[in-house]
């Protein structure tokens, strides 16, 4: 979708933090992205490298973890696993879910100097 | 220099006028360690010390952990909740009607607001990546609209929103539309602070679009059918359009319209009521 959208609020979160905890390079960011986000991972890593030149996070080592999809199916009553928003429930096949994880888009940490 | 933020950036136009401009100062990274090449010829790496988690040589610069734990779209979800809190504190109901360029979004806002002039006052932001096209045809209608041009961004945020509002003015009890750029990709990820988010799908587009384009469905709250004057000349299942709908989102309401022959449109009228009501309760 908007990777390159992302990778600037990346790259402005980083350079915010940086000044709140002092630091002056970025060896390492990891990122959560769930699933069900809509962000594609290669797309992603892309912009992250044509977003992070010139900045603190230039060269810096992006690592993606991937959180599952994960929704409460209301006629069986209980939570199960989903690859993509369409996806009906694996036991019942219905589609009457609601996705409760698998939308993050997060930063989880930086490696800084 | 402007309330909602301190800083402009990249090519967003309001009216044709860049928000306001200043200078980005960038930090730029330093080497610790760094390659060099022996006279022997022989190249290799000085680590100073390794990872955090086995960090040896203490006094040398050392890499370290930061936890951060952000959303990434935080910044954005930040202006969103500041136009959120101003627009509710006013009573405006607001919707952000998204949908691919063409399914009628102009034609329908222009339509709703002509029809509905002597009630309810209705402000308008059109987001397009270029021209005041948009913006000029609500004007004819007699309300306010504010135009953002994007330039290349393919969707508005909340930060552009806030600058709009600040032009537009919305009166407390107004109703106010934000019409995005037309993409069912994009403006499914950033909240500009709006009640719901409306999408338009148009009866010639084809009734598998919710699964093409799940993100949208599956953020909006209502799908207006647009276009349905058209169905007798086309192969259009308009069931099998809503179950799809519905299989990425069991709560999402849908109202049949057409913003030119008018059928529907009373419910589409009725129902915006319903939602200004609530909102004022």
């Amino acid at each position: 979708m908007h990777e390159l959208s992302i990778c600037e609020g990346i790259v402005q979160i980083i350079e915010d933090q940086a000044v709140e905890q002092n630091f002056t390079s970025v060896e390492k960011v990891r990122l959560e992205i769930g699933k069900l986000s809509g962000v594609e991972l290669e797309a992603l890593r892309f912009g992250f490298d044509v977003v992070t030149k010139n900045t603190i996070a230039e060269n810096a080592e992006l690592e993606i973890i991937e959180l599952n999809g994960m929704a409460w199916c209301m006629p069986c009553e209980k939570s199960v696993s989903v690859s993509q928003l369409f996806d009906a429930c694996p036991d019942c096949g219905g589609y009457q879910l609601q996705v409760t994880s698998g939308n993050e888009m997060r930063i989880k940490d930086l490696e800084v100097n | 220099m402007c309330n909602v933020c301190g800083c402009a950036h990249g090519e967003t136009k309001i009216d044709g006028v860049t928000p306001h401009d200043h200078d980005h100062s960038h930090m730029h990274d330093h080497d610790n360690g760094h390659d060099h090449v022996h006279v022997d010829g022989e190249a290799h790496d000085h680590h100073y010390g390794h990872g955090p988690a086995h960090a040896h040589a203490p006094g040398l610069s050392q890499t370290r952990m930061v936890e951060i734990e952000r959303n990434i779209l935080s910044k954005n979800d930040a202006y969103a909740a500041k136009n959120r809190a101003y627009l509710e504190q006013n009573g405006i109901l607001t919707l952000n009607f998204v949908s691919s360029p063409g399914s009628g979004k102009t034609t329908l806002l222009a339509r709703t607001i002509t029809d509905l002039q002597g009630g309810v006052a209705i402000n308008v932001i059109e987001g397009d990546q270029q021209t005041a096209n948009d913006a000029e045809r609500i004007r004819a209608t007699g309300a306010k609209a504010i135009q953002v041009n994007t330039g290349k961004g393919c969707h508005l945020d909340g930060h552009m929103v806030g600058h709009a509002l600040e032009s537009l003015a919305p009166t407390a009890g107004s109703m106010l539309f934000i019409e995005n750029v037309g993409n069912l990709v994009c403006p499914a990820g950033f909240d500009l602070g709006e009640n719901l988010k409306v999408a338009i799908l148009s009866v010639t587009e084809g009734e598998d679009k919710p699964l093409k384009y799940p993100d949208m469905f599956h953020a909006a709250g209502l799908m207006l059918l647009n276009k349905i004057d058209l169905l007798p000349h086309l192969n259009f299942d308009v069931d099998l359009c809503i179950e799809n709908a519905r299989r990425v989102n069991p709560n999402i309401q849908v109202l049949q319209v057409s913003a030119t022959s008018g059928e529907g449109l009373d419910d589409w009228y009725a129902w915006l009521k319903t939602e200004a009501a609530a909102l004022q309760s």
